[in-house]
């Protein structure tokens, strides 16, 4: 009855209404008597407020209100930070929604303004009167460590907003013994993840009731309705956030923002709907940023290339602020997988926090794994480098043999499963490793400069076990939960408190029930993203949503296949242990005519005519799923780049992506997870990266001045994968959302790093531009 | 102040007063709800506010409504006459969008360069829409589904 569709690349449910432009993103809401919110922002990276004077901008026409720090004071609480990580002394400074005294950052909220429309809000900005007294400011995360640095928060002496460590075996020693070492500074530039759709807020304030709805463009709208309790005081079961139709996170709508605060607090004050859209120039300071590392790294290993130990240190710029999961990035998502896919038996980290006057960082596709992939891949390049070897042979050499279930490794975690050598094997018969080496020697007698690099790596996703989300100072669960719910006449309704914005969960989950249940991938709806109406769930980011949300699905599709065996029992007079079920149809064994289908037993149940004795009425589960390990996705990716040494040019001409993310529902969606996050990890090793200048000024402030991939920048992706299951996950999934981001970088990086050996530069930042390139040709290593 | 104009929307007419300095992409998502088109910049560079305009594909932020006095303008909603059209649906069967939110501009600049290339190589796919980013897809199904399209439609647009 039912097509098969399990483990198949069908079309997703969720594109009619985007691809005819009939989805409803945030910015597309249009309540009756609603204003419009536009936000002043500090100027200065770093300034004493000494005056504010708003009255002429709320003398203005059209204006209906203008806010400042001195309003919410009292009003709103501050901003939290929701990741106290431990072996550290996180720093919780004082984040005011509005500043109040002093702002820190180019992009701090100074007064928001409230206007019956857009223009008339953005015009009357200009008019609020701000004296400010600039200060000294510092970006670079290790010059704001120096003494003398400008200092940020009274509460963070040095600017450190934590230090945090990590060890395995015993690093000092493995150092001391070595054979060979290889040192390197690498600098992990700051990203601005650029999801397509800016950042928005509509918030409607019924004041007889007391209810706050706050439309939002969040990644996990259970999280923000959370933080919008402690931030407002307002009980949690009196807000409501939808996050309806998401244009894209990368981890940037994974926060809590002051803005939401702010535009809440304007529909209370006001009355009435008010929404605020970002600009694009706007998000670029106001909404997140990622990376932002500078680290000192080494290898230690043996002559014949056994790689003994690594250690780390890494200054890992936040921004001004502890933005909401910030400070688990360079810590527990980064430092735990210095490791790699590699057994090394002595690693010691350690990881510095420290404030400086830029906009917070936070979880950016991949968030401390590809820094962590960078890390290892660009260190083994060296170590092959030092010893002569080939750079392929070293990494085999050093790989963890295949394993079904747990591995523990020297950083504290336990892989659950892998064959990581099957995965480099599959690409290099794919990209024909030798010969392209030979066609490079080759092509260099001739003048013409190409570079492969090739990159083996392992992540950590599906966050995550919430016992250990506690032991490692998370403020919140990681489970993820899932009603099921059969109306009578068996169409399907699936509730999940992830909250999918591009992922194609839609289609994912009702493939999981169709094949559990045998129920018409037609037949079934998933919702999600209302707190109003999806169960509790802590969203979609980290590669989680299929690795845990739907691992809930699945076990709620089992739990109903149990009750309807028991209806089909009862109904047909067989004992419950005899009834079989088969792709939609329950039957007594052995009499396949004797038999129920799965219509027959959601009617019977939502009647509830006949059912066997004390059973509850209904055909609905809901199910909350706690997963017992992280999920570990594996691969090995390569890229091959030309060089133009007579402009620096570097063209990405091939890229080739094996991964493995265990059972695969999907592939094709799979599939467009490892293009997107390839071209995204591609994009800082070769064109982006957020500068900012001496004074604290974001000089990358716009998309003509931050370069982000376009079509023709970029080749085919090239996609294959091996699958071994996850021995934890009810479907044997793990993760695929991130996994390109965090091996394409550094393979990127490689590949030009390696073009660039005959011209014996070993050593440059990211992002490799034409300049920079030409520079490091002609003038040598100038990073 | 504000000025008359009188526009055709998706084969429907519109007269409105607007203020002179009211951008399209405005004009449509505000004015009459057409919220299909996107705003993905403030700087013409990501073409989410693709539309076409008179025939040919432009950026909506790029333009004001009254420099669109007397033009006919087709939006993403107006693409769809009987079914899907062919590049909508070959979006939809290549997985050529993720989030959907640059995917209503990149339907509209497929459209256009379908218009002067009917069967453009992948190449030349790639050059057409260097106009609009897409942040999720990484272009390769884009492509794709902008050759299927071109296949389906067989010259015309
Ligand atoms: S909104 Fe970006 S080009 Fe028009
Ligand atoms: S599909 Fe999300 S930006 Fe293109």
């Amino acid at each position: 009855m039912t097509t098969r569709i399990f483990s198949s690349g069908i079309r997703r449910r969720e594109d009619p209404r985007l691809i005819t432009g009939q989805a409803s993103y945030t910015a597309d809401i249009k309540l009756p008597g609603m204003t419009h919110a536009a936000i002043l922002r500090s100027p200065h990276a770093h300034a004493r407020i000494k005056s504010i004077d708003a009255s002429a901008a709320a003398g203005r026409d059209g204006v209906v209100a203008v806010f400042t720090g001195a309003d919410t004071e009292g009003a709103l609480n501050g901003i939290p930070c929701a990741w106290q990580v431990p072996n550290s002394d996180v720093k919780a400074v004082d984040h005011p929604p509005i500043a109040k005294d002093v702002v820190r950052y180019v992009g701090d909220a100074v007064a928001v303004v409230v206007a019956e429309s857009r223009y008339v809000a953005e015009d009357a900005l200009e008019h609020v009167d701000v004296e400010y007294e600039p200060l000294s400011s510092v970006t670079d995360p290790k010059k704001a460590t120096a003494d003398g640095a400008p200092q940020l928060h009274e509460d963070a002496p040095g600017n450190q907003a934590f230090h945090w460590t990590v060890s395995g075996g015993d690093a000092g020693a493995a150092f001391s013994e070595a054979d060979v070492v290889v040192k390197d500074r690498i600098v992990h530039q700051r990203l601005i993840p650029n999801a397509m759709e800016p950042r928005a807020a509509v918030a409607q304030w019924v004041g007889s009731t007391q209810d706050l709805t706050l439309w939002s463009t969040s990644q996990n709208p259970h999280i923000a309705r959370f933080l919008m309790s402690v931030v407002t005081d307002l009980p949690e079961h009196r807000i409501r956030v939808i996050a309806q139709e998401v244009g894209g996170g990368f981890g940037s709508k994974i926060p809590f923002y002051a803005d939401e605060a702010i535009i809440a607090f304007c529909a209370m004050r006001t009355g009435g709907p008010v929404k605020w859209v970002e600009t694009r120039s706007e998000n670029y300071q106001a909404t997140i940023h990622g990376r932002d590392h500078i680290e000192e790294v080494e290898l230690a290993a043996t002559r014949d290339g056994k790689i003994t130990g690594v250690r780390a240190a890494v200054w890992a710029g936040m921004g001004a602020y502890l933005s909401t999961a910030s400070t688990g990035i360079p810590t527990i998502l980064h430092g735990l997988m210095y490791a790699g896919p590699y057994d090394i038996p002595n690693v010691h980290g350690d990881v510095y926090g420290v404030f400086t006057n830029a906009t917070p960082v936070d979880a950016y596709r991949g968030a401390g794994r590809p820094e962590a992939t960078f890390l290892v891949e660009r260190m083994v390049n060296l170590l092959a480098d030092k010893l002569g070897m080939d750079p392929v042979e070293l990494r085999r050499k050093n790989l963890i043999p295949a394993f079904e279930n747990g591995h523990d490794v020297s950083t504290g975690l336990t892989y659950d499963s892998g064959d990581y050598e099957k995965a480099l094997d599959m690409l290099m018969d794919s990209i024909a490793y030798q010969d392209l080496r030979r066609d490079q020697a080759a092509a260099r007698s001739e003048g013409k400069h190409v570079g492969i690099g090739v990159t083996t790596y392992v992540e950590i996703c599906g966050l995550g076990p919430s016992q250990v989300a506690g032991a490692v100072g998370f403020g919140g669960g990681l489970w993820e939960s899932a009603i099921i719910r059969f109306h009578p006449t068996g169409k399907v309704n699936v509730m999940t408190g992830a909250s999918p914005h591009g992922q194609g969960e839609e289609t994912t989950f009702a493939q999981v029930v169709s094949h559990e249940l045998g129920v018409d991938v037609d037949d079934i709806e998933v919702l999600h993203g209302d707190t109003d109406t999806s169960p509790m769930g802590w969203g979609t980011y980290g590669s989680r949503t299929t690795a845990v949300a739907g691992a809930a699905v699945a076990l709620g599709a089992r739990k109903l296949k149990e009750k309807g065996k028991a209806i089909a029992a009862h109904l047909l007079e067989a004992a419950v242990e005899d009834i079989e079920y088969d792709d939609g149809n329950f039957f007594v064994k052995g009499s396949p005519d004797q038999s129920k289908t799965i219509d027959d037993i959601a009617l019977m149940a939502n009647v509830a005519w006949n059912l066997p004795e004390g059973m509850e009425p209904g055909f609905e589960s809901t199910t909350f799923y706690d997963p017992p390990n992280f999920a570990y996705p594996f691969g090995a990716h390569a890229a091959v780049v030309e060089l133009d040494p007579d402009t620096g040019q570097i063209s990405l001409t091939r890229y080739v992506a094996v991964d493995d993310c265990g059972t695969q529902i999907n592939p094709m969606i799979i599939e467009g997870q490892v293009h997107g996050g390839v071209v995204q990890g591609a994009g800082p090793a070769l064109w982006e990266g957020a500068v900012y200048d001496d004074g604290g000024q974001l000089i990358t402030g716009s998309m003509m001045d931050y370069a982000l991939p376009r079509a023709d920048m970029v080749p085919e992706i090239e996609t294959m994968s091996t699958d071994t299951p996850s021995p934890d996950h009810p479907l044997g999934v793990k993760g695929i959302g991130e996994t390109g981001t965090i091996a394409s970088t550094v393979t990127v990086y490689n590949a030009v790093m390696d073009a660039l050996k005959p011209f014996g530069v070993d050593k440059l930042d990211m992002p490799l531009t034409p300049e920079r390139v030409w520079r490091a040709i002609h003038h040598g290593n100038g990073s | 102040m504000k000025v008359p104009i009188e526009v055709t929307v998706n084969g429907r007419q519109y007269r409105h007063e607007v203020e002179p300095r009211l951008l399209l992409v405005d004009y449509l998502r505000d004015t009459l709800d057409l919220t299909g088109a996107k705003i993905g910049c403030d700087t013409s560079q990501c073409g989410s506010c693709t539309v076409e305009m008179n025939g040919t594909a432009m950026k909506s932020c790029t333009c004001l409504a009254v420099q669109a006095d007397g033009s006919t303008i087709t939006t993403i909603e107006g693409l769809a006459v009987d079914g899907l059209h062919p590049i909508q649906e070959a979006f939809w069967n290549k997985h050529g969008l993720q989030c959907g939110f640059c995917t209503p501009g990149m339907i509209m600049a497929a459209k256009e360069l379908l218009r002067n290339n009917p069967s453009p190589s992948p190449d030349e796919v790639r050059h057409g829409l260097e106009g609009n980013i897409c942040r999720c897809t990484g272009y390769t199904n884009i492509v794709k589904a902008v050759q299927e399209a071109a296949a389906v439609m067989g010259g015309a647009s």
